[in-house]
């Protein structure tokens, strides 16, 4: 069982080492490798999660057998091996309910350059959710950068150009900051490896010695991955990249993206420089604002939509916004039901995308609002998906949206009154304005049109497809029905951290 | 506090260009003017770095004549963590002149929001 100590590394190093080789293949050998490796590493990550599962605590994994200031870590707990394995699983399925459209979408001499990109994100989210060292996280983000880049420029439109630069633009501002941030903590702490930051961390805040430089890192660190992962008012970027680049595409920035950033935030917190310091800056109050700002105002500006990608990439903001909020409560289990909306959000988002494609395929290819009208009857699995994915975005019963929305008022209950107030009021305004836009789309997707113009021939979707489909609908149904268990890995994982 | 100010001056110096960088990335129109704003905000931060790591009369830190005791060179890991930076901000730089060498193609123009408006026309 020892051996199982090595799969995380043989994961990044596989999604690693396939980028390259997969530039001298061909698209349709470069996508074959491509999901092969994507499977393997969801093999590798279930097989270490089974593993930690039954040691009492995390593991370090050094790199090349060097011990600590010389040599680089990473470290497994049940967290960092469960996110690994939801990370692989939502990768695969975008990957695959976005196949038959990315071959529509992108021409085959581009195809394995599309897979590079994939592989080099995979490798990287991987590192983020694993690393032990601070300077190989930012390394690391920038990696996350430069593919999800690559993934929304694939197309080559103009627009999709134009999204890709301004995403760059806001990202490195974001990791300028992170640069800056984790530079200032070396200078103070003379560490880079998270347990020995952390030690000198409590050593600065007990003799109160860099407590400026300290604080100033944390807020710097904090606003760098808030630009990074579009919390609101850093959000300009997200709508045009996330909208307008092919179906697998839209599907991961949105749900895995992000994601890799906060989870980096979440270990720089709780590793890095532990919650009390972190809640003394008051960079959760600042978290905790705009991330109730954002719940609310993503949902306004995505009820004005009426392209369907457009409202479901508006909707992202407002779920960015439900995680910051819980970051911010300045609770533990305010932490814990973020962390559970991270793959609530993943799995329903990236759900919704493939399924608009889906929908948008027997209307023309339109997203608009009014073309879409029907097209549930005409290509029913994407319907039910989309029906699924919604309910879960407004938090109904059964759906994982419900239970992480449920999580969050328990754990406002707990927090400071002021703070209890908002969030619940928040809480109530942002579910009402969620059902506006989705159950709206949802009752309009499955409203017959009147004059049918595409006359009653029902679509046949490929297997593959409608295969994922019900993949993702069975993980936002476990996500909602059978959460206890991951509540207990996600608050297991995050007392191990501390 | 002035003192502070000028015993870091080194430190102050990299915080400054930092801001020049920062600002000219977020504010300038002008995609190049853009990159170099991001190229000046990276190399703030080296210097802030390689300041750190820096011991007055102290060598470089590569074993030279022999001599191996650490007590003769400079820190070796603000140096280390320089030189990834600079790897990381080449790509990023070339991946963002890339990309306005596509937009220029395109738009004739290196202005971001004359191609805005170009491009919201073309959809409509």
């Amino acid at each position: 069982m020892e051996f199982v100590r090595n799969f995380p590394f043989f994961c990044i190093m596989l999604a690693m080492v396939s980028g390259p080789v997969s530039s001298v293949l061909s698209g349709k050998k470069a996508r074959v490798l491509s999901l092969s490796v994507v499977t393997i590493c969801e093999i590798l990550s279930i097989a270490t999660l089974y593993y930690t599962l039954d040691l009492d605590g995390p593991f370090v994994y050094t790199m090349g057998r060097f011990p600590a200031p010389f040599g680089n870590e990473i470290r497994v707990g049940v967290l960092e091996a469960f996110m690994a394995t939801s990370f692989c699983l939502i990768m695969l399925l975008s990957l695959t309910g976005g196949l038959k459209y990315l071959v529509k979408d992108v021409p085959e001499e581009k195809m394995n350059l599309y897979f590079i990109m994939i592989n080099l994100l995979l490798a990287s989210l991987l590192v983020l959710i694993y690393t032990n060292d601070l300077f190989t996280g930012y390394v690391f983000v920038e990696i996350n950068t430069i593919s999800a880049c690559g993934l929304i420029m694939i197309r080559g439109w103009g627009r999709n150009i134009l999204a890709a630069t301004k995403y760059m633009i806001m990202s490195l501002l974001g990791s300028g900051l992170v640069l800056i941030s984790v530079s200032i903590i070396y200078g103070i702490t003379g560490h880079l490896l998270m347990h020995n930051v952390h030690e000198a961390v409590l050593k600065i805040v007990a003799e109160d010695t860099y407590t400026e430089p300290l604080m100033l890192a944390v807020g710097l660190f904090s606003v760098g991955i808030a630009i990074k992962s579009a919390l609101f008012p850093f959000h300009a970027w997200l709508p045009d990249a996330y909208s307008y680049s092919t179906c697998s595409s839209s599907s991961i920035l949105s749900s895995l993206v992000s994601k890799g950033y906060i989870l980096f935030l979440l270990k720089f917190i709780y590793r890095v420089v532990g919650t009390d310091v972190f809640r003394l800056s008051g960079a959760d109050d600042v978290l905790f604002i705009f991330g109730i700002v954002g719940m609310i105002m993503g949902s306004v500006d995505a009820i004005q939509q009426t392209d369907m990608r457009r409202m479901i990439a508006f909707s992202s903001i407002a779920q960015i916004g439900y995680i910051y909020m819980g970051f911010g409560l300045g609770v533990e289990a305010g932490m814990v039901a973020a962390v559970f909306h991270i793959l609530a959000h993943a799995s329903a988002k990236s759900m919704l995308f493939v399924s608009a494609n889906g929908l948008a395929e027997v209307s023309g290819q339109s997203m608009n609002y009014r073309n879409l009208r029907g097209s549930g009857l005409r290509n029913r699995s994407a319907g039910a998906a989309f029906v699924v994915g919604s309910l879960s975005m407004v938090g109904i019963p059964l759906f994982a949206g419900f239970t992480s929305k449920v999580y969050f008022a328990k754990a406002a209950m707990n927090a400071v009154t002021t703070k209890e107030i908002i969030t619940l009021i928040a809480l109530a305004i942002s579910t009402v304005l969620n059902a506006m836009y989705f159950i709206r789309m949802a009752i309009s997707v499955f409203t017959p049109k009147m004059n049918e113009e595409y006359e009653d021939e029902r679509f046949r979707t490929g297997t593959v497809y409608r295969l994922s489909v019900v993949v993702f609908v069975v993980i936002v149904m476990i996500l909602g029905v059978f959460s206890n268990p991951i509540f207990d890995w996600i608050e297991r994982g995050l007392t191990e951290f501390s | 506090m002035l003192a502070n100010l000028w015993n870091n001056y080194i430190d102050v110096a990299a915080m400054i260009l930092f801001g020049i960088g920062f600002s000219n990335l977020l504010l300038q129109r002008n995609m190049i003017k853009k990159i170099i704003g991001l190229n000046i905000m990276d190399t703030a931060v080296y210097l802030f770095l390689a300041s750190m790591g820096y011991i007055q009369g102290k060598l470089a830190p590569i074993a030279s004549d022999g001599v191996l005791e650490a007590s003769r060179y400079i820190n070796p890991i603000p140096s280390g963590l320089v030189l990834t930076g600079i790897v990381v901000s080449v790509s990023v730089s070339a991946l963002m002149l890339g990309l306005t060498v596509k937009l220029y193609e395109r738009y004739h123009t290196l202005d971001i929001d004359e191609i805005t408006t170009m491009v919201r026309k073309e959809h409509e």
